[in-house]
């Protein structure tokens, strides 16, 4: 190859080297970022506890409401990015989209796991039975099941442009799917209370206790934007690595015709 | 050339092979057979249960063998490889997939017309008095059935595993149809006749949404 | 035998690349092919013959790069696959359909008019009309060959990708084939051809091979080696 190839290398080392200095101030900030949301939690997880007040006709069992609702609005607003990230990649193909929608999937699966968890945990002592299938808990438990469906698609096809592409259709089928779920539920069944939050005249919280799920809330917020950033970056790396084993396979591939050719 | 032209020559192309083979028609028909059977064996109802689980029994039968259908319709292209056939021809991509989702509505539908007096006889469930109703209901939910089953059959027609795969993606996504129209049903066959308004809305709207979305994205789902 | 109209399509890759995964079946190619020329493209397996055929057929969208067809301009996107045809590895044919209701088929796809008689001819013209009433399924692996030919020459394109056309052909049939693209090429419209068959391949007017995914030789650039490291 000769001098191009020495330019080429002489190129390739300078980007990594700047990779690697961005890399390190960046991984500085998002480091405190997850110190400043784990102490963050730690303190929501105090309030609920020892700042919010005993409610009267649950009891302390009411304190998983900080968590249950908490993490279903994260893992619902990480489905609705995820959402537009399936749009976003179909609109202009680029793979950031792609990384994006999977991130959010993953991380809203997971948040609804815990909506899934601490749901029945509540139902039991409150309305005697473990699960119901009233409208929230069955949406809930359909959105999970969409999304390990779309998380089990990726798995199955290998080829990245290919299964951007599949996945985002299947990412905005699902999502579609969301509403029409929640209102065949609700006609169907309901015994879910209805919001306290917003919910119309006759409902509305204690205000202490608002302050603490709004803490709380700030806190799952903040753990939903770095797992999905970590998880970005994670896919983000894994098309870095494929593309520099190409690259190594290209080189390998030109000096061998090289030896030919002597 | 129109779409609604081009997607009757797709769905001629779909009928005439079926009625040549009779493959898909076939396997549908004998595991709806086998369901209704084998249901009876499992759970011996009485008349009065029958009346309560024959609902859910004839739509998840029909989801079951929808889905077994599904699977070939893409797989079938590729034998031969003639979606590229199809995806060379100057023709609205959307008419490749509508044209086999008709076709394989037809299918269904043909199966459902046998079946239900069969399952009325076999749960002795009178049903003729709502047939064209329950009829409507059956339809109404079988089109959502093949339209979304037809779109995710073309996205897992190269997927790995792509027989399991189907009925994974396919199933939660029709649980509104599932509740919709069991609900229906029941109404339908239960003491007092009637049809729920808002189960034909729902019903309607899961197609008219998943129609749209399919015609949407139909070039993203015949690439390559 | 006159299938191709009298202006024909071109095509020029710019810059295009395609990648599956970590793969790359095309890097960075360039490479323009005039209207009306034949055009042989060589390489070992996996070296980009199919992936670049399937490209200039639209069914392949490159991952970066270009690809414009010349003489197309002001065509829709659907004009301009009217105006395409392509033979490639597998038949593009359905088994349970006779020759004859398969080319009416696509015929009726490619909304044509005279479709009966159209089809009747091309059957002829490619030694099938003895056996138009049978299932393809039932066909010999040259005449499915010959059905693939036919259903590429339904719509009279105005370019023709050929993906090893050679493959199942018995001497006659070769001929046979040597024949129909010299026709084809005369009546004006643009062949491109991958091949391993010499005496097929002697035939086109230009040559290329392909090799990892880049243009290792072009008989239209003066013979000239593209790249340093390629031995004349």
């Amino acid at each position: 190859m000769g001098p191009a190839g020495d330019g080429q290398r002489q190129q390739i080392d300078g980007t990594v080297q700047e990779m690697e200095m961005t890399t390190k101030s960046k991984q500085r900030v998002w480091g405190l970022a997850w110190v400043a949301t784990a102490i963050l939690l730690a303190l929501a997880g105090y309030a609920i506890f020892f700042v919010a007040p005993r409610e009267l006709t649950m009891g302390n069992i009411q304190r998983i409401f900080y968590v249950h609702v908490a993490t279903a609005w994260c893992g619902f607003i990480a489905f609705f990015i995820s959402f537009f990230g399936c749009i976003g990649y179909l609109a202009s193909r680029q793979m950031e989209w792609d990384w994006l929608a999977v991130a959010t999937a993953e991380v809203g699966l997971m948040f609804t796991t815990v909506v899934l968890i601490t749901g029945p945990v509540w139902a039991k002592p409150v309305w005697g039975v473990w699960w119901v299938w009233d409208a929230r808990l069955t949406t809930a438990f359909i959105l999970e099941m969409l999304y390990i469906a779309y998380l089990l698609l990726r798995k199955m096809v290998t080829e990245p442009g290919r299964r951007a592409m599949i996945s985002a259709v299947f990412g905005i089928f699902a999502f579609l799917d969301v509403p029409l779920c929640y209102f065949s539920i609700r006609w169907w069944r309901t015994l879910h209370p209805a919001p306290v939050i917003g919910g119309g005249p006759g409902s509305g919280i204690n205000p202490v206790m608002w302050h603490v799920f709004l803490f709380g809330l700030a806190g799952f917020l903040a753990l939903t934007v770095i797992l999905v950033r970590d998880r970005y970056r994670m896919e983000a790396l894994r098309q870095k690595i494929s593309e520099l084993a190409a690259d190594l396979e290209e080189r390998e591939e030109s000096l061998e015709s090289k030896e030919v050719t002597r | 050339m129109s779409l609604t032209r081009s997607t009757g020559a797709v769905l001629a192309k779909e009928l005439k092979i079926e009625l040549r083979t009779h493959d898909l028609t076939n396997t549908v028909l004998f595991f709806v057979l086998m369901v209704a059977g084998l249901f009876s064996f499992a759970f011996s109802p009485t008349v009065q249960e029958s009346r309560r689980i024959l609902p859910g029994l004839i739509w998840l039968a029909f989801f079951f063998a929808g889905t077994l259908m599904l699977q070939l319709c893409f797989v079938r292209e590729q034998v031969n490889d003639t979606l590229a056939a199809l995806r060379l021809a100057p023709i609205d991509p959307s008419a490749i997939l509508f044209g086999k989702i008709l076709a394989n509505f037809l299918f269904l539908v043909v199966t459902e017309i046998v079946f239900v007096p069969i399952f009325s006889v076999f749960y002795n469930v009178n049903v003729w008095p709502v047939m064209g109703q329950l009829l409507l209901v059956l339809f109404l939910g079988t089109f959502g059935l093949s339209v979304v089953g037809t779109v995710f059959s073309a996205m897992t027609a190269q997927a790995r595993m792509r027989e399991l795969l189907l009925p994974l993606l396919l199933l939660p996504v029709l649980a509104p149809v599932l509740i919709a129209g069991v609900e229906a049903t029941s109404e339908l066959l239960g003491a007092h006749p009637g049809i729920g308004r808002e189960w034909l809305s729902m019903l309607g709207g899961f197609d008219v949404i998943y129609v749209t979305a399919t015609w949407l994205l139909s070039g993203f789902l015949v690439e390559e | 035998m006159n299938f191709a109209l009298p202006t024909s399509l071109g095509v020029e890759f710019d810059r295009v690349e395609k990648r599956y995964g970590g793969l790359r079946a095309l890097r960075r190619l360039s490479l323009s092919i005039a209207p009306g020329e034949f055009v042989a493209l060589f390489g070992p397996n996996g070296s980009g013959k199919t992936t670049l055929l399937r490209m200039a057929a639209l069914l392949v969208q490159p991952t970066s790069g270009k690809v414009r067809h010349i003489g197309a301009e002001n065509l829709s996107p659907v004009d301009v696959r009217r105006r395409i045809g392509l033979v490639a590895h597998k038949a593009l044919v359905y088994d349970e359909l006779s020759a004859r209701e398969n080319l009416s088929f696509f015929a009726k796809l490619y909304a044509l008019d005279n479709a009966e008689e159209r089809v009747g001819r091309v059957l002829g013209a490619v030694g099938l009309a003895h056996r138009a009433g049978d299932a393809a399924g039932t066909f010999s692996r040259g005449m499915r060959q010959r059905l693939a030919i036919a259903r590429a020459l339904i719509s009279e394109p105005r370019l023709l990708l050929f993906d090893e056309p050679a493959t199942g052909l018995d001497r006659q049939g070769r001929e046979w084939l040597e024949q129909t693209l010299t026709g084809l090429h005369e009546a004006g419209a643009t062949l491109i051809m991958s091949t391993h068959d010499d005496s097929v391949a002697s035939l086109a007017g230009r040559s290329i091979w392909l090799r990892a995914g880049r243009l290792e030789r072009d008989t239209a650039a003066a013979d000239a080696p593209l790249e340093r490291g390629v031995r004349q």
